[in-house]
């Protein structure tokens, strides 16, 4: 096995600056959603007192999520020792800190004070998931930020399986803390479960390789680099993995809710009368986003097709961002239960199943942080050596010939 | 020569001016410092204690259907006017009907913050803006609330709004401000000068009498003789938040 030859790419071509100026469009588009949503008030949104998490934080929470997934591919080399890992440690490292950067700008923007950001960082309430969760984000950025130090100064590299093993503690933690700020809502039917933290785990050891397989094809093909089978294929089936885990923990999930009985009702909500959360889940997050790709990624001819994985790998953002909606707006949607078998009725829309349409500002915010995440991933390869020269067969696998 | 002993008599007559105007202005003060600490149960300088419980007792057999005395009073109290946008204007109290669905029996009663011994939703906040009060008023600091919404997610009553649009008018007992969460307050600076929450005197003024707020942890407050003698149950004590608002007849 060659050792792999890490390059910047040029970053001076006409398509480069296009990419830059599309994904800066969706930033300066965030930016100014914002901008009107803050000085209006969230009653712009679709957001009410009923759905107070709207799109923004569907954006967010899946960017988040697939954040911590994205470090997998450096895991693996540097934690399980696979050297065909190794030459992607480096873009596995920067996309997990672009995706999180991209996530966290989409929650930070939507807060009904932005501006209030400072007492955030400063005053920490610990009996609260969601600081605890501020405090694994920053630690996130550190450990990440020195392990991919210690991967790109060559007198440093005998640290990078110490920072290699931190960061994957880290990030498994971090995506414990991410499911339960669900997990840990007690008051809520579609939520209050211990299985939110292991599932949130498994969907982002999914979503975060279909990003990095996207981004590492786009790169490679955009810059005429070469990308070779073995490593690939190896990307291509660990992601049909991950995303048939993810669906088995999806069907124990609803499986466990279905048997209590206090519980039934979200779930009949869910999966059978909840009109556009029901579809989401059956068409969007099962069929499109689980059963599809993993037809696409393992049948026998079409498995071989580099095209279809793509695709596949496409469909399971978009499922996993119906997943994102079906939990954090379809849980809301389900009314609290203030008086089990009783029918409540106020001026409040108690007992009633609440209505939310994302307005467009929401959504604009939430594609912004998406194009932050990966205008952050362009520029970085552009100044830094993240991507190798080349993933030819010959230089990952050591026994091809 | 001459300037120092020009600076040190205007610094004389500096001192004698300011002697004489903190006298005088104390002199003005005075009476109405005075006046202030007749009229108030707990000065303001002393800290609020745990040796009390605040709560309510409310009974739903006499709370009417169509009566929206408590809500009324909530509203104009803390000047919590809509702009007809039933979705995001806030609500800190509201009436529930609640019909049995086997019987067709019907309750109604009145829905707010529930003021719970183990909060969640100051359990959740990331900064401590959701606070508890020593004697179980839970409060939200509009200072530091960030606007995340965590608590709202986490509150098993729906009892908190967020303040989606700019707020004009406000009550100087309540402040509020877009982009924050807020929620009933029990009326808490009415509660500091030994007077009843506003959604209670409405409803004893309009002789409905079916709201009763007291000191849980005196057993010789009326609460806690009613609560003793007849009971009063927590929605969904299943929780186990040891609400501080209590119910008899649902």
């Amino acid at each position: 096995m060659k050792k792999a030859n890490f390059v910047e790419i040029e970053g001076r071509s006409a398509g480069y600056l296009a990419l830059l100026g599309f994904l800066g469009i969706f930033i300066l588009a965030a930016l100014g959603s914002t901008l009107y949503m803050e000085h209006n008030g969230h009653h712009v949104t679709g957001m009410t007192n009923q759905i107070v998490w709207g799109m923004p934080h569907v954006f967010a929470v899946f960017l988040i999520v697939a954040a911590s997934g994205a470090l997998n591919i450096a895991s693996i080399s540097s934690v399980f020792h696979k050297t065909a890992y190794k030459p992607l440690a480096r873009l596995s490292g920067l996309l997990a800190l672009a995706l999180l950067v991209g996530g966290l700008m989409v929650l930070v923007l939507d807060l009904g004070r932005p501006d209030r950001l400072i007492i955030a960082m400063t005053k920490y309430n610990f009996r609260s998931i969601f600081a605890w969760n501020m405090i694994l984000y920053n630690g996130f950025f550190l450990i990440v930020g020195i392990y991919i130090w210690t991967m790109m100064q060559r007198n440093l590299n005998k640290y990078t399986k110490y920072a290699g093993f931190a960061a994957f503690i880290w990030r498994l933690t971090l995506t414990t803390g991410t499911g339960s700020i669900f997990g840990f809502l007690v008051a809520r039917e579609a939520y209050d479960s211990a299985i939110m933290a292991p599932m949130f785990i498994v969907m982002s050891f999914s979503f975060g390789l279909a990003i990095f397989l996207l981004v590492l094809m786009a790169a490679y093909n955009w810059t005429g680099r070469p990308l070779g089978d073995v490593i690939f294929t190896t990307l291509k089936n660990l992601l049909g993995v991950f995303v048939a885990g993810a669906l088995y923990f999806v069907i124990v999930q609803h499986l466990t809710n279905i048997y209590a009985a206090g519980h039934i009702g979200v779930e009949e909500f869910i999966l059978l009368n909840g009109g556009i959360y029901t579809k989401l889940f059956w068409i969007g997050q099962v069929l499109l986003g689980s059963l599809i790709p993993l037809a696409l990624l393992y049948h026998p001819t079409w498995g071989k097709s580099r095209r279809l994985a793509g695709v596949a790998a496409a469909l399971i953002i978009m499922g996993g961002m119906a997943q994102m909606y079906v939990i954090i707006i379809g849980g809301q949607a389900y009314p609290l239960e203030l008086f089990p078998g009783m029918q409540v009725q106020s001026s409040f829309f108690d007992g009633m199943v609440n209505h939310y349409a994302p307005s467009l500002p929401e959504i604009m915010l939430g594609l912004g942080g998406m194009a932050t995440a990966m205008i952050t991933v362009a520029l970085a390869i552009k100044v830094l050596r993240f991507l190798p020269e080349s993933l030819a067969d010959e230089v990952v696998d050591p026994h091809h010939h | 020569m001459s300037n120092t002993e020009s600076s040190k008599n205007t610094e004389l007559t500096r001192r004698k001016f300011l002697g004489t105007a903190a006298a005088s202005a104390g002199l003005a003060i005075a009476p109405g410092v005075l006046l202030f600490r007749v009229a108030q149960a707990k000065p303001a300088a002393q800290a609020v204690t745990s040796k009390v419980r605040w709560g309510m007792l409310i009974d739903s057999t006499k709370c009417s259907t169509g009566c929206n005395d408590c809500v009324t009073a909530c509203k104009t109290e803390h000047h919590l006017e809509g702009h007809n946008r039933p979705e995001t204007d806030v609500q800190w109290i509201r009436k529930l009907k609640v019909t049995d669905k086997q019987t067709g029996h019907v309750m109604s009663l009145p829905m707010m913050c529930q003021h719970c011994e183990n909060p969640p939703c100051v359990d959740v906040c990331p900064t401590g803006a959701s606070f508890k009060r020593a004697d179980g008023i839970v409060l939200v600091d509009r200072h530091i609330c960030i606007g995340c919404r965590y608590c709202m997610m986490a509150c098993p009553y729906k009892a908190r709004s967020f303040e989606h649009e700019e707020v004009d008018d406000q009550a100087v007992s309540a402040p509020r401000g877009k982009g924050t969460v807020e929620a009933c307050t029990m009326c808490v600076y009415r509660v500091d000068r030994d007077k009843q929450p506003a959604c209670v005197e409405a409803c004893s003024e309009a002789e409905h009498g079916a709201m009763l707020f007291g000191d849980l942890n005196d057993p010789e407050s009326e609460i806690s003789k009613r609560l003793a003698e007849y009971g009063g149950k927590q929605i969904r004590a299943d929780l186990g938040l040891n609400t501080g608002v209590r119910y008899q007849g649902i």
